[in-house]
């Protein structure tokens, strides 16, 4: 194959890995005040299209007022699914927790379905002109949306927890809860907070992926899979190694899918997933000893 | 306890003087659960159906009992159903269960009580062999395929690329499109898949254009069979794209957009019942089934609801023709000629326990965002 089918594969694999890095970026926040993964990350993104489907198809709301509405119901739906399931934990491990967020996954799925149905949802391109035309690959102006947003995100993210207290104060809950608590930081808040921007972006990311790749009650969740292995992969907490990583993940797949075979696609993107956290467990950003450093 | 149980013996004596002298038939559906959009539809087309026969004094002025049980698409649950509707409700005939896997499930009692049972589940695997008890409904996946590749043959195409998702129904059709392919004299050039999760299928079709096919099958359920035309669109690829009969809701249509024009893709009749010509012989069976489905509950007929719709007038037909006898009821079925069914014409055999053939798919298309037959 040529120079340009070259180029269109690897045009492709950054949308793919975009919207992999997008999720990824999710686990992350809540990872960086908790230590814990969740697993209802996936269903925020779902969320995040569906309500948004509601508000701009269905009740014909303008779509910026439509996506204002739609994070602010995300937010909160975060807000709460922390309050009324997280918060009154007596006894907060990192285990009790994360089965806590499956329940919710189950839970959000299920309401989803009553409410959605089975049915798929798509939404129009924000920008509906053709596709933009480079050295005769395409691309779309909806991956474009989903760059700028991811990128805005990340930074956004990057200069929160390293320049602003409020940051600090949610990376050291992570790192020891009761120390932070010591410190007078109050961490059921910072959690709850975490919580909020979590479901934000999360939100933000289905916002903006589900013009591509459509949206159906489950899907979040599938689609958060691919995100996990990016926020592993480009190690935990770590919001440009979640990017860097998505889009090595999404290159991956879309050179093997187009140069190799589409049946292996998945497989080959696992085994290098597998592979790089033999040679560094902590991922591509993360160290060692910080993994270790943790308290689980 | 004593007491209670001797209260429970009188009133099922009591039910067996008042009910007594009634038909009783049997449902397996899926009506909750994952399968529930396949199972819902059926339950209510069964409710229907015998709500109107007994409203006309029933089966030769006996009135029929269809009891309804909830499988939640499980196979265990399937199981004990249909062991409980043989042994304790001693029905007549069996109609669904609504899923392949647990209708493969129950074939072994049925077979072993001998009781006559229709499926709703499209499967080959459940009457190919021919099991003596059992039939099924439901046009089967590879008709569909072989009313794509006869269309192809007539239209000149002989070199095609396949995309199919991994899912068990597109690895299903995977199979099929290949093994069918030399009979009509195609040639499958690419071979691609994609999962289910997948977002961007630009890798899979630049693959399949290098390879420079007359045509492309998308073989898969939504969301692939949006993002499938939505991708070849942007890629400016202009050759014909066929799809399955999963396709065949105008809700995927609105999903892939200005991309799903022109798609072409066979589907039952139900689906475009009003556009059929009213010398169809299947026309009066459908329009009458959607209206009374659509005024009842408020909601659009499906495919599967049809499938219960046939099941049912097959064991009742068999019943007005030979009474309440099982033996003499799967006889009859096997007997069945020329029954207009909301999934085709079917001429049932010793051999052919489906009845139908690729006449039971129309071939349609997407024009100006609505189906509309394509015509030959």
């Amino acid at each position: 194959m040529d120079w340009q089918n070259f180029l269109q594969l690897v045009l492709s694999g950054i949308t793919i890995g975009s919207i992999y890095a997008f999720i990824g970026i999710g686990f992350n926040i809540i990872y960086n005040t908790t230590s814990i993964i969740n697993f209802a990350q996936g269903e925020f993104v779902m969320l995040g299209g569906l309500i948004l489907y509601s508000f701009h198809q269905t009740l014909h709301i303008p779509l910026i007022p439509a996506i204002l509405l739609t994070l602010i119901l995300v937010t909160l739906i975060g807000i709460g699914m922390e309050r009324l399931t997280l918060h009154p934990v007596k006894n907060p491990t990192v285990l009790n927790m994360i089965i806590i967020t499956i329940g919710c996954s189950i839970f959000l799925k299920g309401v989803a379905l009553s409410i959605w149905g089975r049915e798929v949802y798509h939404l129009p391109f924000f920008f509906p002109r053709p596709p933009f035309q480079i050295g005769g690959a395409s691309i779309t102006t909806q991956s474009l949306v989903v760059w700028i947003a991811l990128i805005l995100s990340s930074a956004f993210l990057y200069f929160f927890y390293r320049f602003t207290l409020l940051g600090k104060a949610m990376r050291a809950c992570s790192v020891n809860p009761v120390a932070a608590r010591l410190m007078g930081i109050k961490v059921k808040s910072l959690v709850t907070l975490s919580f909020a921007l979590a479901a934000f972006l999360g939100g933000l990311a289905g916002v903006t992926i589900t013009p591509i790749s459509l949206m159906d009650y489950q899907r979040g969740s599938l689609l958060a899979l691919k995100g996990f292995a990016a926020a592993v992969l480009g190690g935990l907490g770590k919001e440009f190694g979640a990017i860097l990583a998505g889009m090595a993940l999404g290159i991956t797949e879309s050179l093997v899918a187009g140069y190799i075979s589409s049946g292996y696609k998945d497989a080959v993107s696992l085994l290098i997933l597998l592979f790089i956290l033999f040679v560094r467990p902590g991922g591509i950003m993360g160290s060692k000893e910080e993994i270790s450093l943790r308290e689980l | 306890m004593v007491k209670r149980l001797l209260l429970l013996v009188m009133f099922s004596l009591v039910g067996c003087l008042i009910f007594g002298a009634e038909y009783r038939i049997g449902a397996v559906f899926a009506v909750t659960g994952p399968a529930s959009w396949l199972g819902d539809p059926e339950k209510k087309t069964v409710e229907m159906l015998e709500e109107e026969i007994n409203a006309q004094g029933g089966i030769n002025g006996i009135p029929i009992r269809v009891i309804v049980e909830d499988t939640k698409g499980d196979e265990t649950q399937t199981v004990n159903a249909v062991r409980k509707l043989i042994t304790r409700d001693r029905v007549l005939a069996i109609i669904g269960p609504s899923r392949s896997g647990t209708t493969l499930a129950v074939i072994p009692i049925v077979e072993k009580y001998k009781v006559p049972l229709v499926s709703c589940a499209a499967a080959e695997a459940i009457v190919k062999p021919v099991k003596k008890w059992v039939f099924k409904t439901p046009q089967t996946d590879r008709f569909a395929v072989e009313r794509i590749y006869q269309y192809m043959k007539k239209k000149g195409i002989k070199r095609i690329g396949i995309i199919t998702g991994t899912t068990g129904f597109g690895a299903q059709g995977r199979k099929h499109l290949l093994a069918l392919a030399p009979k009509y004299g195609i040639e499958v050039v690419a071979d691609e898949t994609y999962a289910p999760q997948d977002t961007d299928m630009t890798p899979q079709l630049l693959r399949i254009k290098a390879k420079n096919p007359q045509a492309i099958v998308n073989w898969s359920i939504v969301p692939g069979q949006a993002i499938v035309p939505r991708n070849m669109k942007e890629l400016g690829m202009n050759i014909p794209l066929f799809q399955s009969h999963g396709f065949g809701n105008i809700k995927y249509v609105k999903a892939a957009g200005e991309a799903a024009e022109g798609i072409i893709f066979p589907a039952g009749r139900l689906l475009v019942a009003d556009l059929l010509p009213d010398t169809h012989p299947q026309k009066k069976v459908l329009m009458e089934y959607k209206r009374k489905y659509e005024s009842r509950y408020q909601e659009p007929v499906s495919t599967f609801g049809g499938h219960a719709y046939d099941a049912f007038w097959l064991i009742v037909n068999a019943l007005k023709a030979v009474g309440p006898n099982r033996a003499k009821i799967r006889d009859y079925i096997e007997n069945t000629k020329n029954f207009v069914g909301t999934g085709g014409i079917f001429n049932f055999s010793p051999e052919d326990h489906n009845g139908l053939d690729i006449e039971a798919f129309e071939m349609l298309t997407v024009k100006n965002g609505k189906f509309t037959l394509l015509g030959d």
